[in-house]
């Protein structure tokens, strides 16, 4: 909650941008926290990594398995002033972070397959408003309420296309608990920069496991603010084009009396049925995102320098494969893992050289082929034999054993 | 007032960014505008602190040509929005502008939970029975036995009495009004504006182009008659017998009491969870 | 050292996920790398339920356990599902209260009816958890005793910790006694 700040009637100074600056304030009520080592569940660090990346306002409904993560906010913002609440839906969700974004908060919600499912009309309007939120999936099996406590990968293809039109997607998947706290500020941290609706996929597992982790201190933790605008109200423009698809964000209250709208509109937020400027904003939307490819995209590269074979694969199921890998190595077979911690966009490039360095790819998934889609999409020209699939649906995790076994009579 | 209306009106809008408005002539969405500037524009309240929010259909244009801090969002979900705006900033002043179909059908929900919360929201709904934007389909308070493109035959269902929706959710402000009563329009929006709670105006207006048209109701000036002639003050209601208040609407606030608001109590609660000594 | 891969298994509300936690928090206390995983209906109570807590000096990678070196099964069922995942010389640790019949006789076996001494001696099955963990400690030494006492003192509601120290203390003198 924001207290009233007086408004300036006249235009603010030109001060130099504000983003990529760890904020003090945060800084200073965090660091009195203890960071020794704990056991500590995904959940618990999503939560965590919200907080420290200085989100300061919730808003979710429960769902079986991601409740920690709104459980552990409900006891915390209020210590440090931010807004907690219970929406009645996850469509009320997605909307209360949207909105509270526009008035300037760091904002999030977590969810999991059928609430996920609510709010893609919500992330489709922050994707084409370009509202900075997070909105955090912690994947169950589906369809439908599926099996609620158990694992799966069932929204990888989802979080990409899961809300109707072209809208472009960020999204992040972590495969251990210290990696549930990084992405989650990486992920708030990125909302902030692009502007957009953030997504961080969870694995059931994941969510609920512990492990020993020990979080940086605040000092280390590289917090990014959406970049204010410099210039007088009636020079602000909300979709400015001419900043390289990425410019400065006004919130409410601050004396840019600016208009937010879902239907398709021109640089200053007004809608518009021009082409020129339909094909701009859609234009913008997809280039903030391809231009800065390198920017979003992490992937883990492990044991792949002389590797033959290589396990592609994301979240607890990349855990599985380090185990195959490390196994594979004993017995000489020469095998590596390359896994993307940014799924969308999706990692071409890396997977392009991927597929000229080895022999054998081998996609482990619990879905039905969402990953491996991908893959296929970028062999081309070469052999869909060389491909090993390995997917399963039916709430258990797909093993080092299995991995190993497949891979072998596949060789 | 010492200000010509006319010249207050242009004020306050975008005139010259996003005129000519959608809506049709005879339409009353222009009416209730008019009457919810006139009001703000009499109570002192500086315009950078106002949020205007909206969902989808015709009223829901409205925040496009006022120049507040503007939010035009999903169909339905304008209460929802709205709620993230006040907790994080409760300062500023949210309106809500929503219609029939956007609040009591698709948005039903958010519109009963706002009112549960008594979050200080002020929602005016302008009520023209029938979705007019897409060309006249029912909505739930589309009279019984009313044409519709969607009840060819008339509707078969009952319509919805907002008003007493939004008490039986616990709101804490109702007022019916109805467009041809614009100083009422402005002075029940500044009453419940300047209340602190959830409030819920519904203004009965006129969609002479599709509902008029489908039930022939005689034309923007003969709809607006009717809205004069079918509508008793509440303070004459009470002294009527039940028989003659058939078919009438009941105009005035029917309920105006004071409630814990949820980003005052929400406020308290930080304070008494900081209190208690802030980290664990 | 290689993984040491413990599964706890029996039925919802049995404490088991606790149990795994606190197991976990006295691993971390070690300073040792711990992870710890569940799987349960998605009901509070009834249902199977099982944690498994994998305690290593290096990386783990999987983090479910998949051949276990120690097994404490409180319920038939359970015993039934996951003996035959057990190591070979893995240990076994069964609670005769619930389990009558056991499908392969493994080499390190320790059978008590701790249900039936947890009522008995501590007033309510509620410590069975602690109990039973106590005693996989001390037979499996797989962390310090009193790293065990201090998770405990942690993770459990001020109110229970005398009780559950008390079972503590019984599944260790339990273990020290335990002839096969």
């Amino acid at each position: 909650m924001q207290k009233k700040t007086k408004t300036t009637k006249t235009a603010p100074k030109p001060t130099k941008p504000t983003a990529e600056k760890p904020d003090s304030k945060l800084g200073e009520l965090q660091t009195t926290r203890e960071r020794k080592t704990v056991l500590m569940q995904g959940n618990e660090a999503v939560a965590y990594g919200a907080l420290d990346a200085g989100c300061d306002f919730f808003a979710g409904y429960p769902i079986t398995p991601s409740t920690e993560i709104a459980e552990i906010l409900a006891l915390e913002l209020p210590k440090r002033g931010g807004v907690f609440v219970q929406m009645e839906d996850e469509i009320a969700s997605i909307c209360a972070i949207t909105g509270a974004s526009l008035a300037g908060a760091k904002s999030l919600t977590a969810t999991s397959g059928p609430g996920f499912s609510l709010m893609q009309e919500g992330i489709g309007f922050a994707r084409i408003t370009e509202t900075p939120c997070v909105v955090v999936n912690v994947q169950r099996v589906g369809p439908s309420t599926g099996m609620p406590t158990s694992c799966a990968q069932g929204e990888i293809q989802q979080s990409r296309w899961g809300s109707h039109g072209d809208s472009p997607a960020i999204v992040l998947y972590p495969d251990s608990v210290k990696e549930c706290y990084e992405l989650t500020i990486r992920a708030v941290n990125l909302a902030e920069k692009y502007r957009t609706c953030v997504i961080l996929l969870l694995d059931e597992v994941l969510g609920h496991m512990r492990e020993a982790v020990s979080l940086p201190d605040m000092a280390n933790v590289r917090v990014i603010s959406r970049i204010k605008p410099t210039v007088p109200p009636h020079w602000y423009k909300h979709y400015d084009k001419n900043q390289k698809y990425l410019s400065p964000l006004a919130s409410y209250g601050e004396g840019y009396r600016f208009h937010v709208t879902g239907l398709t509109h021109d640089q200053l937020g007004f809608p518009t049925n021009k082409v020129t400027e339909a094909a701009e904003m859609m234009d913008r939307l997809r280039k903030k995102i391809t231009y800065n490819i390198r920017d979003l995209v992490q992937i883990e590269s492990y044991q792949m320098e002389d590797a033959k074979i290589a396990i592609f694969a994301a979240g607890i199921v990349a855990r599985a494969a380090k185990a195959a890998v490390a196994m594979a190595r004993l017995e000489g077979i020469p095998v590596g893992l390359l896994r993307p911690l940014t799924i969308w966009p999706f990692p071409d490039e890396a997977v392009r050289k991927m597929l000229r360095d080895v022999d054998i790819v081998v996609v482990p998934e619990l879905n039905q082929g969402q990953l491996v889609r991908e893959i296929q999409r970028l062999v081309k020209d070469r052999s869909d034999s060389k491909l090993i699939k390995i997917q399963r649906v039916n709430g258990q995790l797909i093993s080092p054993q299995d991995i190993l076994s497949t891979m072998k009579e596949g060789m | 007032m010492a200000n010509i209306p006319q010249r207050i009106i242009h004020e306050w809008l975008r005139h010259d960014k996003k005129f000519p408005h959608v809506w049709c002539a005879g339409c009353s969405n222009g009416i209730v505008l008019g009457s919810i500037i006139r009001a703000l524009a009499g109570m002192n309240i500086d315009r950078d602190d106002i949020v205007m929010v909206s969902g989808i259909g015709c009223s829901s244009r409205m925040p496009v040509y006022v120049d507040f801090n503007t939010l035009h969002t999903l169909h339905g979900r304008s209460i929802a929005y709205a709620t993230g705006i006040k907790m994080h900033k409760p300062h500023l002043k949210v309106i809500v502008i929503t219609g029939d179909g956007d609040c009591t059908a698709i948005g039903g929900n958010h519109m009963i939970h706002a009112a549960r919360r008594n979050i200080d929201l002020t929602v005016i709904l302008i009520n023209n029975s029938i979705y007019g934007m897409t060309g006249g389909q029912a909505s739930p308070t589309t009279p019984h036995e009313a044409i519709a493109t969607t009840a060819p035959y008339g509707n078969i269902e009952p319509d919805f009495n907002v008003c007493d929706l939004a008490m039986g959710a616990g709101a804490s402000f109702v007022a019916r009004t109805t467009a041809f009563h614009t100083v009422e329009v402005q002075n029940i929006v500044r009453e419940a504006i300047d209340h602190p709670g959830f409030a819920l105006i519904e203004v009965i207006s006129a969609c002479p182009v599709i509902y008029g048209r489908l039930n022939k109701k005689g034309g923007p000036p003969q709809m607006l008659k009717d809205m004069r002639d079918n509508s008793v003050p509440l303070s004459a209601a009470e002294k009527l017998p039940p028989e003659k208040l058939e078919g009438k609407i009941i105009r005035g606030v029917l309920r105006k009491e004071i409630k814990p608001e949820f980003c005052a109590s929400y406020a308290d609660l930080v304070k008494r969870v900081q209190a208690m000594g802030g980290e664990k | 050292m290689t993984n040491y891969e413990i599964r706890l298994s029996g039925s919802g509300g049995q404490g088991l996920i606790l149990a795994g936690i606190i197991l976990g928090r006295a691993a971390v206390l070690d300073k040792r790398r711990v992870t710890q995983t569940q799987s349960y209906g998605p009901e509070s109570r009834g249902g199977s339920s099982r944690a498994d807590v994998i305690i290593s000096d290096q990386e783990i990678y999987f983090p479910e356990a998949t051949s276990f070196d120690c097994l404490l099964a409180l319920t038939q069922e359970a015993c039934d599902k996951y003996l035959f995942d057990l190591r070979e010389n893995g240990i076994l640790i069964i609670d005769t209260t619930y389990v009558k019949n056991l499908a392969l006789a493994a080499e390190n076996t320790y059978e008590l009816p701790f249900t039936e001494i947890a009522i008995e001696k501590l007033g309510s099955p509620i410590s069975t958890n602690i109990l039973s963990l106590a005693f996989l400690v001390k037979v499996t030494g797989i962390v310090k005793e009193s790293s065990l006492k201090q998770s405990i003192s942690e993770s459990v509601k001020p109110a229970f910790v005398d009780l559950n120290l008390k079972a503590m203390k019984l599944g260790f003198e339990l273990a020290a006694k335990y002839q096969k």
